[in-house]
């Protein structure tokens, strides 16, 4: 009972970032454990012996559609039952909170999320997870058959250890009576095809709800183009879901992530899983009429005020600046 | 058919929140409030309910919560539900996730809804989870974090975002769905509404009416136990400017970009 295994997440032939994060991480935590990670693939088509690189001493691949949880929980519970392994980890994403929390479910094991650090305690497993806006952070012991840990995206690196390739096992399983109920129709289309280099971009300004209407975008645009060629219009998930902007502009966990040298974040409220798709900038100017939102903790200059007065005076003073070189 | 919508009680968001240092729990006092995701979930139920098609009879919101909590069910009923189940016990506190997963399909069988909808997250917990831990004890499928929804032949069929772009599901009844914030606007209760709602029938469970043995539930049930509390690493406090005068702000904003060389 000392192994670990981890899911490792991939479309359309590519590993998912996050997920060979937590799989690096799962070696390390096998390591204290006294085992092995290992990893498990299912639905997908990428190289699995591959993920010797990234700690795996051997890799589990399955059929199934990808895109769902229920195979994933039907694939590692299999696994999870014949008792080597202490703990699975998930390097998080919406996939990765469903098969978790379902996969704790189905074992009765303790279950911890958006963790950012992991390690063995007292023989006990302890996931760091933060708390009410990563003021605090909670320390979770895990007990139960197995621990569950969800890491938060990106928590984890990956690291390429430039080890050989794994063995690869083909796994078998009996799809569960959710999994026969659950049906993929259509997978990974792109909404609102319009290309938007974001992640090149030197400036990135980002709109989200408290724009008001898809029609305000035009003042992040006028911004973005006074800024220059370099600056590009990024967006939260909450508004490409709505329809006001593409997915291709969406920064965030389902998103893009940027680091530009200027981000600018108007009428957005700094949820967390926007916040990690940004946080790597440079610098960080966020407009929002709400003195409370979570976006000022991890801004390094905080306008308390409405974007609608504030951006097409922003874009007029630049281009005063410009005219007057 | 029925649908049964899972509704939680958060502190409001007026309120500093802070953890108790000795349990590592929410602590509960001040306004609390119905958490505003799940309002998505309501206001999805009362679509369907005015589809004809989709002939939905009756809405039950459902909590698992302190006695406090039955307040966040007459919202829910202000918002649209017909009647309330409130899952309220002293053996329930501190349950983690899978223990409150648990208890509440356990409720969820005696309702017996065709369609369970839920947030999109607990503004206090934020696990993204609850609904998918659920739907598995249930042995129902379940998909979280939908934006648009649609009912026909005894199936769901739900579009939502995931990593690399936006997928179809269809699930086959009953089944259970996590609603994202982005699925609809929910309409404010009117004045009447807010005053039927405490007349509306509001029915109180025990762990005890569910069947459920102690050691299931509440600190006892619970896999997942806290342990400690660490301090994060501050960033830098941000330079806070209030606008009053646009023009000013502006001119203050340009000298922070040149003093940042970004322009
Ligand atoms: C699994 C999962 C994945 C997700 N992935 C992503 C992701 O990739 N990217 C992402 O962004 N989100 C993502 N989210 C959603 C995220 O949790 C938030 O819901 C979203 O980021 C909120 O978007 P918002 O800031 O535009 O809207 P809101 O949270 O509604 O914030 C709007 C803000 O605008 C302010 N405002 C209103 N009027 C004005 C005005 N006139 N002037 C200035 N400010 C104003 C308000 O005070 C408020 O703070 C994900 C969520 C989940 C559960
Ligand atoms: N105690 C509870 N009682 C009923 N529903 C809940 C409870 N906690 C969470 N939920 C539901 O599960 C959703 C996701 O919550 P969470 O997993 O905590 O982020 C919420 O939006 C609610 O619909």
């Amino acid at each position: 009972m000392a192994d670990v295994l981890v899911h490792v997440l991939d479309h359309d032939g590519q590993f998912n970032k996050s997920s060979l994060g937590a799989l690096s991480e799962g070696a390390r935590l096998a390591g204290e454990l006294g085992g092995e990670a290992h990893a498990a693939v299912i639905g997908g088509q990428a190289p699995c012996a591959a993920l010797g690189r990234y700690g795996a001493a051997r890799v589990y691949r399955a059929g199934g559609p990808a895109g769902v949880a229920q195979p994933v929980v039907d694939a590692m519970a299999g696994l999870m039952r014949e008792g080597r392994f202490a703990c699975a980890l998930f390097g998080g994403g919406l996939l990765g909170h469903e098969a978790g929390a379902a996969l704790a479910a189905r074992l009765g094991a303790g279950i911890a999320v958006e963790v950012t650090a992991t390690g063995v305690r007292a023989g006990r497993l302890v996931a760091e997870r933060p708390v009410l806006g990563d003021s605090q952070i909670s320390e979770i012991e895990l007990s139960g058959p197995a621990g569950i840990i969800v890491a938060r995206i990106g928590a984890f690196e990956a690291l390429d250890r430039g080890a050989g390739d794994a063995p690869v096992e083909d796994l078998a399983f009996e799809p569960s009576a959710p999994a026969t109920r659950v049906r993929m129709i259509e997978h990974g289309a792109q909404r609102g095809g319009e290309e938007a280099d974001i992640e090149a971009a030197e400036v990135v300004v980002a709109g989200g709800r408290g724009l008001g209407g898809p029609e305000a975008f035009a003042l992040c645009e006028e911004l973005a183009r006074a800024f220059g060629p370099a600056a590009a219009v990024g967006a939260t998930r909450a508004v490409v879901d709505a329809g006001w902007y593409p997915y291709a502009a969406q920064v965030g966990q389902t998103g893009k992530t940027v680091a530009p040298k200027l981000y600018i974040a108007a009428g957005i409220s700094g949820q967390i899983q926007h916040k990690v798709g940004m946080q790597g900038s440079e610098s960080i100017l966020a407009i929002n009429t709400d003195a409370r939102a979570p976006i000022f903790e991890f801004t390094d200059l905080g306008i308390v005020g409405d974007l609608h007065r504030i951006l097409p005076r922003l874009a007029a003073a630049l281009r005063a600046r410009g005219d007057g070189r | 058919m029925r649908i049964a919508v899972l509704v939680k009680e958060i502190p409001d968001a007026t309120v500093r929140k802070r953890l108790d240092p000795r349990s590592g729990r929410l602590e509960r006092s001040g306004e609390r409030t119905l958490n505003p995701h799940d309002a998505h979930a309501i206001e999805a139920a009362v679509r369907l309910r005015e589809t004809p098609s989709a002939a939905v009879e009756e809405i039950v919101a459902v909590t698992m919560g302190p006695a406090s909590a039955s307040r966040a069910l007459h919202r829910a009923v202000s918002l649209g539900a017909d009647r309330s189940v409130h899952l309220c016990d002293d053996a329930f506190a501190g349950s983690d996730l899978i223990a409150t997963a648990q208890a509440l399909a356990a409720a969820l069988e005696r309702i017996e809804p065709d369609l369970v909808l839920a947030g999109q997250q607990s503004d206090d917990g934020e696990c993204y989870a609850l609904g998918a831990a659920v739907g598995e004890y249930l042995h129902w499928p379940a998909l979280t974090q939908v934006v648009a929804l649609e009912l026909r032949d005894g199936r769901v069929r739900c579009a939502r975002q995931a990593e690399y772009g936006y997928d179809t599901v269809e699930l086959e009844l009953p089944a259970l769905v996590g609603v994202g914030d982005a699925l609809n606007e929910p309409r404010y209760p009117s004045l009447k509404a807010i005053m039927g709602a405490r007349n509306r029938p509001l029915e109180t469970l025990t762990a005890a009416d569910l069947g459920i043995a102690l050691d299931q539930v509440g600190a006892a049930g619970s896999r997942a136990r806290w342990v400690g509390v660490k301090q994060p690493a501050r960033r830098p406090q941000a330079t806070m400017i209030e606008d009053r005068d646009a023009e000013e702000t502006v001119a203050r904003i340009i000298a922070w970009l040149d003093e940042r060389r970004v322009i």
